[in-house]
């Protein structure tokens, strides 16, 4: 009787395989097609005269165009914070053993996903109507400060108030996913070794959280970048109304839509990138922990991550 | 005399309809290792649970170290204590857990300090040197750095044990911490368990190791249908159990 160990040594190792590959005559096929297709769109964007690239060259950096890119970055940054802290805030809330607390959460998300945004816009733009002066005081009492409500909520206060407050129904709803995707045995040994429900939540649960709450955070900021135009039913301006107002004057539509999707597009890619960072920070300790959002390929050698031992 | 560690009298618990404790009585005194065996569903890891009010009691009296458990008895009517309050009554009990429950966004040696770092307020310097010493204990002076998901399930376990000694408990609660093992790796997991014991540590250890259970436990409990069917010297009640249930249980094991 051999042993298979001592024959296993002895034999020689084998010829590594060297076999023809299988031919994808499809992807060849798929590459001409699509090569043609781009070549056509290419041909048509430089020659059809109607895209009129001077006159996009000439507004791309003009300073309307610029003012508006500013309000539309100010309203998004802004809008997203209020979002966010409002967002963990509400969720924290939706999640607490308090009736109370989750009952006014959920009432608060119920009223500000049910109505539209442009209502809501234009309620806190017409908030002088219903409340002519907003004041600091006792309940039914006397008034130590007194404010005329258009000076203290201007046209962008309120769209901050509309975009924010909006933001913040939709993110409470993100962020409480996020908190129920953790296990519940990492909030057991949190508070089996002394640690509060507060330490928990801030040191434990949320950081984890977060790997599944950014992802669609970034959604909704990028997606906020495009519904910052919307503040154009209260009057206010941002990238989009201000290449409205300018081809309104001068017809040339079509050239100064394509400067307001070149900023988007921008912007976005920007986004997208920090959004890859961020990502890759609480991807820590994760077998998957470089996963980061990549723009347009995945990554290509999944192995070289660090895996159980 | 001293006093006993853990006192459990008469505890009844239930999950909706289904009554999972029917009046279980334990004693353990200090420097005392107390196995736990029973087949799934009688209830052991529900009562290691209640130790540390992790689950609260229906019925019942709970005391640790002669401290009422998750209630203060106040002129003859129990008040339940505020969270802060089970929360220092927790520190005094470390916990671990059959599926390690390590922080996976943490490293060894973090998952360790964190306990320290945020409840008792340690210095991070002075945290993390009692951190090394801890892991340096449990064998793995190597792994500091390394985050859970870079351990075999065996070391996982080991900083869990760890870090539930970071708070110098004086008592430590084992729910089933071998189960989750490769068989290969249970045995360092035990030697860990086996000096702790000999240092002095009290212990309530739910397990499926017979052998460990003879060789480290003072005390067999024998679960069944949510009471205590037998206890005694686990020599005892392994090689001569008095009861039909225990003995058709360890048939079936040992």
């Amino acid at each position: 009787m051999t042993s298979t160990a001592s024959s296993s040594e002895e034999r020689a190792r084998p010829q590594p395989i060297e076999a023809v590959p299988v031919r994808h005559p499809g992807r060849w096929l798929a590459v001409a097609v699509l090569a043609v297709l781009a070549a056509m769109l290419v041909n048509t964007i430089l020659t059809n005269p109607g895209f009129r690239w001077p006159v996009v060259g000439e507004y791309l950096f003009s300073p309307p165009v610029l003012n508006g890119l500013r309000n539309t970055l100010i309203l998004t940054v802004l809008s997203m914070a209020i979002g966010v802290v409002g967002g963990v805030a509400l969720a924290v809330m939706r999640l607490s053993p308090n009736p109370v607390l989750s009952g006014v959460a959920a009432l608060y998300i119920w009223l500000f996903r049910g109505t539209p945004l442009i209502a809501q816009l234009l309620f806190w733009n017409f908030l002088a109507a219903l409340y002519p002066r907003l004041s600091l005081g006792v309940p039914f009492g006397p008034e130590f400060i007194s404010f005329d409500t258009n000076t203290l909520i201007n046209q962008f206060a309120a769209c901050l108030l509309g975009l924010g407050l909006n933001e913040a129904a939709y993110m409470a709803e993100i962020v409480r996913g996020g908190l129920l995707s953790v296990d519940e045995g990492q909030s057991e040994a949190a508070g089996a070794l002394g640690m509060s429900r507060a330490q928990t939540l801030r040191r434990i649960v949320l950081p984890q959280a977060m790997r599944v709450i950014i992802p669609p955070t970034g959604n909704e900021t990028i997606s906020m970048l495009k519904t910052t135009s919307l503040v154009v039913v209260i009057g206010y301006f941002e990238l989009l109304t201000s290449v409205q107002r300018i081809y309104s004057t001068n017809f040339q539509t079509i050239p100064l839509l394509i400067v307001a999707a070149i900023w988007y597009l921008a912007l976005t890619s920007i986004l997208s990138v920090g959004q890859g960072f961020v990502e890759r920070h609480y991807g820590r300790g994760t077998s998957r922990g470089d996963t980061g959002a990549r723009l347009f390929f995945p990554r290509r050698n999944p192995e070289q991550s660090a895996g159980a031992v | 005399m001293t006093a006993p560690m853990v006192e459990a009298l008469d505890i009844h618990k239930s999950f909706g309809h289904v009554e999972v404790l029917r009046g279980v009585d334990l004693t353990v005194m200090p420097g005392e290792v107390a196995c736990v065996i029973g087949p799934s569903g009688s209830g052991k890891s529900t009562f290691l649970r209640c130790i540390n009010h992790l689950e609260r009691i229906d019925a019942g009296r709970m005391r640790v170290n002669g401290e009422l458990i998750g209630y203060r008895e106040h002129g003859g009517k129990l008040h339940e204590l505020r969270e802060s309050e089970v929360a220092r009554q927790r520190r005094e009990i470390g916990m671990v857990f059959q599926r390690f429950n390590l922080f996976p966004h943490k490293t060894a040696a973090e998952n360790v300090m964190e306990a320290p770092r945020t409840v008792r307020r340690e210095p991070r310097q002075a945290a993390r040197r009692r951190a090394e010493a801890l892991l340096d204990r449990v064998g793995l002076a190597e792994k500091y750095d390394s985050y859970p998901a870079q351990l075999s399930g065996g070391q996982q376990q080991r900083v869990a044990i760890a870090r539930a000694l970071a708070m110098e408990p004086r008592l430590m609660l084992f729910d089933e911490p071998t189960s989750a093992l490769d068989p290969e790796l249970v045995g360092e997991v035990l030697d860990v368990m086996r000096q702790l014991a000999r240092d002095g540590m009290t212990m309530v250890v739910v397990t499926h190791e017979m052998g460990f259970a003879r060789e480290v436990g003072d005390t067999l409990v024998f679960m069944d249908g949510g009471r205590i069917v037998e206890a005694g010297d686990p020599r005892n009640v392994l090689t001569d159990p008095q009861h039909e249930r225990t003995k058709a249980f360890l048939s079936k094991v040992l």
